[in-house]
């Protein structure tokens, strides 16, 4: 299929940036979004055109390292990573326009590259148990029912890729400190710095400029792990119960 | 003993482990614990270790190291150290915990972990490695790290990956993200302490070697293409593995040598390069854009059972159309006894020579079709569609997204993949190198799994290392330090920030007409036809003329566009690639010289009858451990000379594997 | 933004419950606006407990605004640079209009207290005045463009509502499952649903002429 692309190109984090058009030819509906990228930057290399900045790692939907808006959608049309998304989703003929995580907590290193930072130091502020290497205790003392277990889990398969940051109007992360808040609160071990945690958490997002929750949704539509919304409701009954203790 | 075999390769003096002590195996890891000296907490915060790789290895060595009160400075090429790889570990984590009371003990990890490596491993190396498996659990537990569990609350166990017992920790397909994201969160933990300072999106190029010890690197900081040199009081390389020399693998994209081949020029030993493994269960090739492979967790074995069609031309049929009795289940048929779960090596194998007689299925690659069933018919119907789905859907609904189909309608199509590579740095029983203040861990070093991985036993390595093995060894060596201050008028730093900085003008000014990748397929092309599942004499030999030719090719004619003070994707990979074409000789040369089969290295000339590897104890029970040679110019190597460690087997049997 | 909300959401069932009197009789209503004002006296003076309220809700109001502009400067400030497409694929329609829909309740709100509280502004030129509420009430809905004005009103009041009920619920950590939270989602549309429909059964009757 045909195909044409408008692409953001920016040479660097104070450079002025613009939508660029590119056109892209025979491309198979069986390669992944990534791949038709790197077929356009193959040419544009043999063209001598710089080829264009994006960030990738495992291209297998797990490390959290890919992510472009395209067309208007974090990740693209489909519920999964950019990596994972695969050209099968488009026709013939589509214009389609690639844009990087637009969020001034997430500044553009370059083209599609930006620095997601602010992720690793709101984790930084809390988002951990304290325990020191050896001084854990026998794994099975303590037991944690299923269903506590299962939502730890599903809070736990976030990948710190930033589409929730990407799609939401208001370019908050309350899905990403959500989903570590409950991560945690749900299982024992977490308990002892529950209510610390989450005002360090949240004090650490505000910090860093992301905006407020109005309850929306795109986060978690956009979410490639599905995490839930109701994450984010963990995340204020902690804070309240964490205001109520005076933390 | 410089003798020139072939002039591709010398022969040098004997190497072997000096630190484990003397006396009865379970005793040795308490007795060097003891042994090693220890460092006063009020000197720790003198000591700088720089660590190279946030994986599994790296961010728990990190973790510990900053807990203990060292200065630790932890480097990733990635925008954060969550993203390392071993977060795409699928299956789960072995532990001798013997919840199971299935018969499992420290020593059956031990035997089954050396047996699986086909004897090529360090018996004490793998001791200790079973030994401090049950702690890793524990300590994974206590951060939170969701594994799966049982109704009574208590940690779910499976069997996996050809052995016999129950010892596999899981979280859903999802073991190596929730592993890694409990050690980030410790690594992040220490970073807001402060004893850990972070540099991501920092890519080491060269290490920094003076009066012989490893006191720190050079590194490119990614964004701003600044050389900057860092410091220490010794090195930690936690890099991971080399899979990527053969372009398609189920590695990262990002996942490189550079770090481990930049140690291995300035003195460090390489070990067993040519025992790579080769995956069973990936996706198979679709087409020539393939980036990357993706791996299925081999959990699937466990239900699902693979097969291809009897005859030749129901290769073309849909699966669902052919008959029982016309499906070879071919594993199920030739190893009786473990049938699907028969270890990686020979499941790949299988696939290979099933494909070769021209009975593959899926889409024409190359000349054949590459690819074979895995079937969960069979499954449905014994436990029921959802109790399949609550175990591998999300590995189901993966597949469904990259092929297109839908494995609850039509059977999965497989084909091995390059997966991991047991081979490495060589490293003593303290993890150290020949580079004394070098210390490698995880997937970089070579010591534990021989020369086959058993499932489930890369992240314990790596957490095991990380965790409780390197923070013990390396005080020993830190306990002298800290060393005399250097600084950019010591001639070996200004000699090894030179050496980057000519390298990065090399790339940028050779203005050259093939672009990075380019040269990179063509390598991996190279490394998989006459390197990879199967291989001779005679194609190794061609293999390391086509990787000459391409690297002398490499050197003069690579395009990379764009500067240095950038963010400069192009000047990353070449840098990368620059090191895998060396690399690509240095495994062919050894597979060359190691004329026996055993375990992920298979040469066609040394099977029996059957077909099966045929390994000969006599002539190749060592480790080989290569030492680099030339004259350091870039793209040039010298004959690599061989030091060969035995591999004294003192409480297990060599015994020829069989799996029938 | 939450506490607020919800108590707009207790006033405006209380208001709706009294509005329905109106379909009871004139003396019903009329007694029902009179114990408005005489209500606790005379530990209270006249008036004073609907004073008492009157402030909860002005401060209410002025703490439930001031949230929404923070909340709205702070979005705008946390992305700059805006995309160059961008869509909207998981918000209702309710949740999309949260805030512009916000503004339009707020005017409204301006014209009904002028209206029917501040100035009793006499919409039918009939000449009714305060003295008796439901005259006013009655003979300004069988003016057809304010009984549309209000119909209007009462759409952006539901969907304001429908999002407004569910995300406070969202906001207080009350639905911190999948079952919880769908059920405030559900909430939030009876609720809405509730006091939308019993704040246009008095005008519409008025307006078909049921009640004169």
């Amino acid at each position: 299929m045909n195909l044409t692309l408008k692409i953001w190109r920016q040479a660097g984090p104070d450079a002025k940036g613009e939508l660029v058009t590119y056109q892209v030819q025979d491309i198979s509906p069986d390669m992944s979004f990534l791949e038709m990228l790197d077929v356009l930057n193959e040419r544009l290399n043999d063209e001598g055109r710089e080829p264009i900045a994006f960030d990738s790692d495992c291209r297998e939907g797990i490390c959290g390292m890919c992510g472009l808006m395209i067309s208007g959608e974090a990740h693209g049309p489909e519920k999964a990573t950019t990596c994972q998304l695969h050209m099968r989703t488009f026709t013939d003929g589509d214009v389609i326009t690639v844009e990087p995580w637009r969020a001034d907590p997430f500044p553009v290193v370059r083209d599609l590259v930006v620095d997601r930072g602010a992720f690793d130091r709101i984790i930084q502020a809390g988002g951990f148990i304290s325990v020191n290497t050896g001084a854990a205790p026998e794994a099975h003392s303590s037991l944690v029912p299923m269903e506590h277990a299962m939502r730890a889990f599903q809070a736990a398969e976030c990948i710190g890729c930033g589409a929730c940051v990407a799609a939401c109007p208001n370019a908050s992360a309350m899905l990403f400190l959500g989903a570590k808040v409950t991560h945690l609160g749900e299982l024992p071990q977490g308990q002892p710095e529950r209510w610390g945690r989450v005002v360090a958490m949240l004090n650490q997002h505000d910090l860093e400029g992301f905006g407020g929750c109005q309850n929306l949704g795109e986060c978690s539509y956009a979410c490639p792990k599905g995490i839930p919304q109701d994450v984010i409701s963990t995340l204020n009954h902690d804070l309240r119960k964490a205001m109520a203790k005076g933390r | 003993m410089t003798d020139l075999i072939d002039g591709l390769y010398s022969l040098g003096d004997p190497i072997q482990d000096t630190k484990a002590p003397a006396g009865p195996i379970d005793k040795k890891w308490t007795q060097r614990k003891f042994e090693a000296k220890l460092v006063n907490p009020t000197n720790r915060r003198k000591l700088t270790v720089i660590i190279v790789g946030t994986g599994l290895a790296g961010a728990s060595a990190g973790a510990t190291l900053g807990e203990a009160g060292y200065r630790v400075k932890s480097f990733c090429f990635q925008d954060s150290p969550r993203r390392a790889h071993s977060i795409a570990a699928q299956g789960g984590i072995n532990a001798a915990k013997n919840y199971k009371e299935d018969g499992d003990s420290t020593y059956r990890l031990f035997y089954d972990t050396v047996k699986g490596g086909d004897y090529r491993a360090r018996e004490t190396n793998v001791y200790r490695l079973a030994e401090v498996s049950a702690s890793i659990i524990d300590q994974c537990v206590a951060q939170g790290v969701p594994f799966a569990r049982e109704y009574g609350g208590l940690l779910d166990n499976r069997s996996f990956g050809g052995v016999q017992v129950s010892r596999t920790f899981y979280a859903r397909g999802q073991t190596g993200q929730q592993l890694l994201i409990g050690a980030y969160q410790a690594l992040e933990r220490q970073i807001a302490a402060g004893t850990v300072e972070m540099f991501s999106r920092h890519e080491m190029l060269e290490l920094v070697v003076v009066d012989g010890k490893a006191r720190g690197i050079i590194a490119r900081d990614l964004v701003t293409g600044e050389i900057q040199t860092h410091y220490a009081d010794a090195v930690v390389l936690a890099s991971g593995g080399y899979g990527n020399v053969f372009y398609l693998s189920t590695n990262a994209m990002g996942s490189n040598v550079t770090a481990t081949w930049r140690a291995h020029r300035k003195g460090a030993y390489f070990g067993n390069p040519c025992y790579t493994q080769i995956h069973p269960t990936c996706i198979p090739v679709a087409g020539e854009h393939q980036s990357k492979l993706t791996l299925m967790s081999e959990s699937l074995r466990n239900d699902g059972r693979i097969w291809v069609p009897k005859k030749v031309e129901d290769c073309e049929k849909n699966p669902n159309d052919i008959p029982e009795e016309d499906r070879d289940y071919y594993l199920e048929r030739i190893y009786p006894a473990f049938g699907n779960l028969v270890p990686r090596d020979i499941a790949s194998r299988q696939a290979k020579n099933v494909c070769d007689e021209g009975r593959g299925v899926g889409p024409v690659v190359g000349d054949k079709r590459r690819g074979v069933y895995l079937d969960f018919s069979e499954a449905f119907g014994r436990i029921g569609k959802e109790a399949v789905a609550a175990k591998y859907d999300n590995l189901f609904e993966m597949y469904k997204r990259i092929t297109g189909d839908d494995p609850y309608e039509v059977p999965m199509r497989i084909y091995p993949a390059v997966h991991y590579t047991m081979g490495g740095l060589w490293v003593d029983y303290d993890l150290q190198s020949t580079i004394p203040g070098l210390f490698v861990t995880g997937e970089a070093n070579f010591s534990d799994h021989g020369a086959n991985r058993l499932g489930a036993s890369a992240l314990m390595q790596g957490l095991a290392d990380g965790y409780f093995v390197l923070p013990n060894t390396i005080r020993d060596y830190l306990a002298a330090g800290p060393f005399p201050d250097i600084d950019e008028s010591t001639p070996e730093v200004r000699q090894a920030r030179q050496q980057v900085a000519d390298r990065v003008h090399h790339f940028l000014t050779v203005q050259g007409t093939r672009s990075v990748d380019s040269y990179h397929k063509e390598l991996g092309h190279i490394m998989w036809e006459h390197c990879g599942m199967e291989r001779t004499a005679e194609g190794l030999r061609t293999g390391i003329d086509k990787i000459r030719e391409l690297r002398a090719d490499f050197w003069r004619n690579v395009r990379v566009l764009g500067e240095n003070e950038q963010l400069n994707q192009s000047l990353e990979k070449a840098g990368r690639v620059a090191d895998f074409l060396e690399l690509g000789e240095l495994i062919c040369i050894d597979a060359l010289h190691r004329r026996e089969s055993c375990g992920g290295h298979f040469r066609a000339e040394s099977q029996t009858e059957d077909g099966e590897a045929l390994r000969h104890d006599d002539e190749y029970a060592y480790v080989a451990a290569w030492e680099f040679t030339g004259t350091g110019a870039e793209g040039q190597i010298g004959a690599p000379v061989l030091h060969k460690e035995d591999l004294v087997y003192e409480f297990i049997e060599l015994k020829q594997r069989s799996y029938k | 933004m939450a506490g607020t909300g919800l108590l707009f959401a207790l006033f405006v069932l209380a208001h709706m419950y009294g509005n329905l009197k109106l379909l009871v009789s004139e003396q019903a209503y009329n007694t029902y606006a009179e114990h408005l004002r005489t209500f606790g006296v005379p530990m209270l003076p006249n008036s004073g407990l609907l004073w008492i309220l009157r402030a909860v809700l002005i401060v209410a109001l002025i703490v439930h605004v001031y949230a929404a502009v923070t909340l709205w400067a702070r979005a705008s400030g946390a992305r700059s640079v805006r995309y160059a497409v961008k869509k909207a694929v998981a918000q209702s329609a309710s949740s999309k209009t949260m805030r512009w829909g916000g503004v339009f309740i707020l005017v409204f709100l301006v014209w009904h207290l002028l209206e029917f509280t501040i100035v009793k502004i006499d919409v039918s030129g009939k000449g009714a005045t305060g003295n008796n509420p439901y005259r006013l009430v009655v003979d300004s809905f069988q003016t057809p463009w304010l009984t549309l004005i209000y119909v209007l009103a009462m759409l952006a009041l539901y969907m304001h509502l429908a999002h407004g009920v569910f995300s406070a619920q969202q906001t207080l950590g009350w639905t911190s499952s999948a079952r919880t939270y769908r059920q405030a989602q559900i909430i939030g549309h009876v609720v809405a649903g509730i006091v939308v429909l019993g704040f246009l059964i008095p005008p519409l009757a008025i307006l078909v002429g049921l009640v004169k």
